[in-house]
């Protein structure tokens, strides 16, 4: 980066190089802030079109719509026709998502907080399945509410029954909330409920996720398709660049931080164990998902 | 495991069995645990009893852990293949039980005490939605350990459109409906051959105990595999498709033709039974016995058709998952990275990984700046009055079809008086078709049309619907002289139909 914009001001930025002119600040603010709206679509305006053909085609151009993006507190993910300008927000910009605006109760209830989490954890896990998912570019995953909250009771059941399989007890000490296990804060939650006037019971799991997608719907981060098992979601490129290039790795980084190293050689690991009985009918049997 | 807590200082709560040591050892201690939780999921039950003092009203009359019971029952046997029970069905099921306990009280208390023990099952004021025992055991350093013990006995699903549903949970159905933690299959056929037994020996009373037992199982049967082949849709390569899974299906398969048939040869016999008996106790036992068998045979053929359509659903699959090319790189895998490690992690670490996921997984939103100017006006503005009858619908622009039928709707009254024969007086096609041209040259072909329909009449419907005629033709073998028609020349008649509908009586036409 040779230039040097004020970012703060981008359109008074005065041009460090000869080639830089306030309106190409003013171009590149423009593609920034058509990055900011997540659920407009390129193909649907055409100067977003033109800009985005600008910042692949003008070298110096992209590096100035760096620099604004970068200045204003906001990671550049990809630019591409299918992507859009996909920015997303640095941690402690002023775009950034707190946990406390997204769900009031979290603030006092760490089990809440957790849930929330997970949610959103939960939905991207079962968008991208296997990591060539994750990793194939032209791949769209399809979620639907009621799926993740099966497909995180399963995963809990299938803990629950290891526990039970070693002997273990693990019903939670009381006055000790904070070593509970976590799968069980999931799995004692009850699922769906009903209400008074005929809507999603919010504290409930598939409340919870509901609130996730809807969410990650806001950010043009899914796409509803329909209504089916509490409302159908398929994932935008976006998505996947979000939770391949920031989420992942950071939660990665966090668990390594607490001393959990998972091992894998880089197949998917939804596979079967080596024992297949888990396909005989045992009551409960679910998603024969191994860890 | 994750018990560090101090053990704490004040006396051990007097426990039954309190002796000179407090436990034999920790495997006593174990199923000491495993009683305690048996029994906490009967408290709620208890409590029910104990609590409906606190009622508004006077409920003592009423017999709550009764009630409760029966819901229990109803939800377990009305749970669906896909869904479960659907909520008002169970209220409206469990009112005459109610009713029958103070046939005194008004209809609409019977149905709040229905009401408010089905909701206390759920447990609907708690966040969870469930119960929560405490209870200590000794761990193995000799320590005592008070833990809490979760569980749920009705628990609410998401069903299609946005329903809930309820259903048992396995806790209920273990400790509230009976020992059913047995193996599904034998004791599947145990139960029925049972139940074959005592229908051919006529002890209906045991046979009904052991149909219903037999239905319990059915639906836990169908439980688990309904949870096995949702499991084959979520990742075709997490289930051995080259043998395992076939030879799942086919077993299935196999059992559902074989409870079929066997279930067949019981409402046979049952059905014998329930015409042949004088007693009409026993009658009445035998026809209920026949609608839980009926029922039985429901849940089978439902069975059976999600049976057959996992072949298909496999293929789609395996097109999607297993033909892709592989990827050079490989992505990081959100299950077996994240998801699997996290949960079996205590709440406060966990909280820390799902917090990173959360911050650096939501994307941007742009903040909102207010402007004191907008503030103002914002608050000051009145709500918009909600318009109770909802938008005004737009005028829709129609756009007439054209008419593009064959024949015109007097053309087709034409024909059908030409039709309207007297019972008694059948007539031949070529004469309807000579006086049909006389009239109009195109409706001897709607004549023809109408008549060669009537040669399979829709006798069904029509008994069905409750019509007094019917239109029929029949061929006598006689040729068609017709310059533009050829084929049967065809009698054709009006059938009477007996009105009532008992018996649908053909004069004597033919």
């Amino acid at each position: 980066m040779t230039e040097h914009v004020d970012p703060s001001e981008p359109e008074t930025a005065a041009p460090a190089s000869a080639a830089v002119t306030p309106a190409d600040t003013a171009d590149a603010a423009r593609l920034v802030a058509f990055g900011l709206q997540p659920k407009l679509q390129p193909a649907r305006d055409q100067e977003y079109a033109d800009l985005l053909r600008r910042y692949r085609e003008d070298p110096p151009f992209a590096r100035l719509v760096d620099a604004v993006a970068t200045g204003l507190g906001l990671i550049v993910l990809e630019v591409s026709p299918r992507a859009g300008m996909a920015v997303t927000a640095a941690e402690d910009s002023v775009f950034a998502v707190r946990m406390g605006d997204y769900a009031r109760r979290t603030a006092a209830d760490s089990g809440d907080r957790f849930l929330h989490g997970l949610a959103h954890l939960a939905v991207a896990a079962l968008a991208f399945p296997r990591p060539e998912d994750l990793a194939d570019d032209g791949y769209i995953g399809r979620v639907t509410v009621n799926g993740v909250d099966a497909f995180v009771r399963q995963a809990c059941r299938r803990l629950e029954e290891r526990a039970e399989h070693q002997g273990e007890n693990t019903d939670p000490v009381s006055d000790a909330p904070g070593l509970e296990a976590a799968w069980r804060i999931w799995a004692r939650r009850t699922a769906t409920g009903a209400t008074k006037d005929a809507r999603r019971l919010a504290g409930s799991t598939t409340g919870i996720v509901g609130k996730a997608v809807a969410f990650l719907t806001d950010s043009g981060f899914l796409q509803r398709t329909g209504d089916d098992s509490g409302g159908t979601y398929r994932t935008t490129a976006r998505y996947q660049l979000q939770v391949r290039d920031m989420a992942a790795s950071a939660a990665m980084t966090e668990l390594l931080d607490l001393g959990v190293v998972p091992v894998t050689d880089g197949t998917a690991t939804l596979l079967p164990a080596e024992d297949t009985d888990d396909l005989e009918l045992v009551a409960d049997a679910g998603l024969p998902f191994h860890s | 495991m994750h018990v560090t807590s101090p053990a704490p200082t004040d006396p051990v709560p007097p426990q039954l069995s309190a002796g000179p040591r407090p436990a034999a050892g920790p495997a006593a201690d174990e199923g000491l645990a495993r009683r305690l939780r048996a029994l906490a999921c009967t408290a709620p039950i208890h409590d029910l009893d104990a609590r409906k003092a606190n009622l508004a009203g006077e409920y003592s009359v009423y017999g709550m852990a009764e009630v409760a019971l029966a819901a229990i029952d109803l939800v377990t046997l009305n749970m669906d293949f896909d869904t479960g029970a659907d909520h008002e069905q169970i209220v409206a099921r469990l009112v005459p039980r109610v009713a029958a306990q103070a046939p005194g009280r008004p209809a609409p208390e019977h149905e709040r005490v229905a009401r408010w023990v089905l909701e206390n099952l759920i447990n609907v004021g708690s966040a969870d939605r469930g119960f929560r025992a405490v209870y200590g055991t000794f761990a193995t350093d000799g320590t005592y350990v008070r833990r809490d013990y979760d569980f749920k006995l009705i628990e609410e699903v998401p069903g299609y459109g946005g329903l809930v549903y309820l259903r048992t949970t396995d806790e209920a159905v273990n400790v509230l409906v009976g020992a059913l933690d047995t193996d599904v299959t034998s004791a599947q056929i145990a139960a029925e051959v049972k139940l074959d037994v005592l229908i051919s020996r006529g002890r209906l009373a045991d046979a009904q105990l052991a149909a219903e037992q037999a239905r319990y199982r059915t639906v836990q049967y169908s439980e688990s595999l309904r949870r096995a082949l949702e499991a084959t849709r979520r990742n075709v390569r997490a289930v051995d498709w080259l043998k395992a899974v076939p030879d799942m299906i086919a077993e299935a398969l196999e059992h559902v033709a074989d409870r079929y048939r066997h279930e067949n040869a019981i409402l046979t016999n049952i059905r014998k039974a329930r015409d042949e008996s004088e007693d009409p106790e026993q009658k009445r036992r035998a026809a209920e016995l026949v609608d839980i068998v009926k029922d039985c045979i429901r849940r089978h053929t439902q069975l059976q058709s999600r049976l057959l359509e996992a072949g298909p659903l496999f293929r789609a699959e395996q097109d999607r998952q297993a033909f892709a090319t592989p990827m050079r790189t490989s992505g990081t895998d959100l299950y077996g990275h994240l998801v699997a490690p996290v949960l079996p992690l205590p709440l406060e670490q966990a909280i820390r990984v799902t917090d990173a996921f959360f911050a650096h997984g939501t994307g941007l939103r742009t903040p909102v700046s207010v402007r004191v100017g907008d503030l103002v006006d914002l608050l000051l503005t009145p709500p918009v009055e909600r318009e109770h009858l909802g938008a005004e619908m737009p005028e829709p622009d129609l756009i007439a079809t054209p008419d593009d039928s064959r024949f015109s709707e007097e053309q087709l009254a034409a024909a059908t008086q030409l039709l309207d024969l007297p019972a008694d007086a059948p007539r031949r096609l070529s004469g309807l078709l000579a006086e049909a041209r006389r009239t109009d040259p195109d409706l001897p072909y709607l004549v023809a049309l109408l008549a060669v329909h009537a040669a399979s009449p829709p006798v069904g419907t029509a008994y069905r619907q409750g019509e007094e005629k019917l239109l029929f033709a029949v061929d006598d073998g006689t040729e068609l002289d017709d310059p533009e028609f050829g084929g049967a020349d065809l009698v054709v008649g009006t059938a009477l139909l007996d009105a009532a509908g008992m018996a649908a009586a053909r004069t004597e036409v033919t």
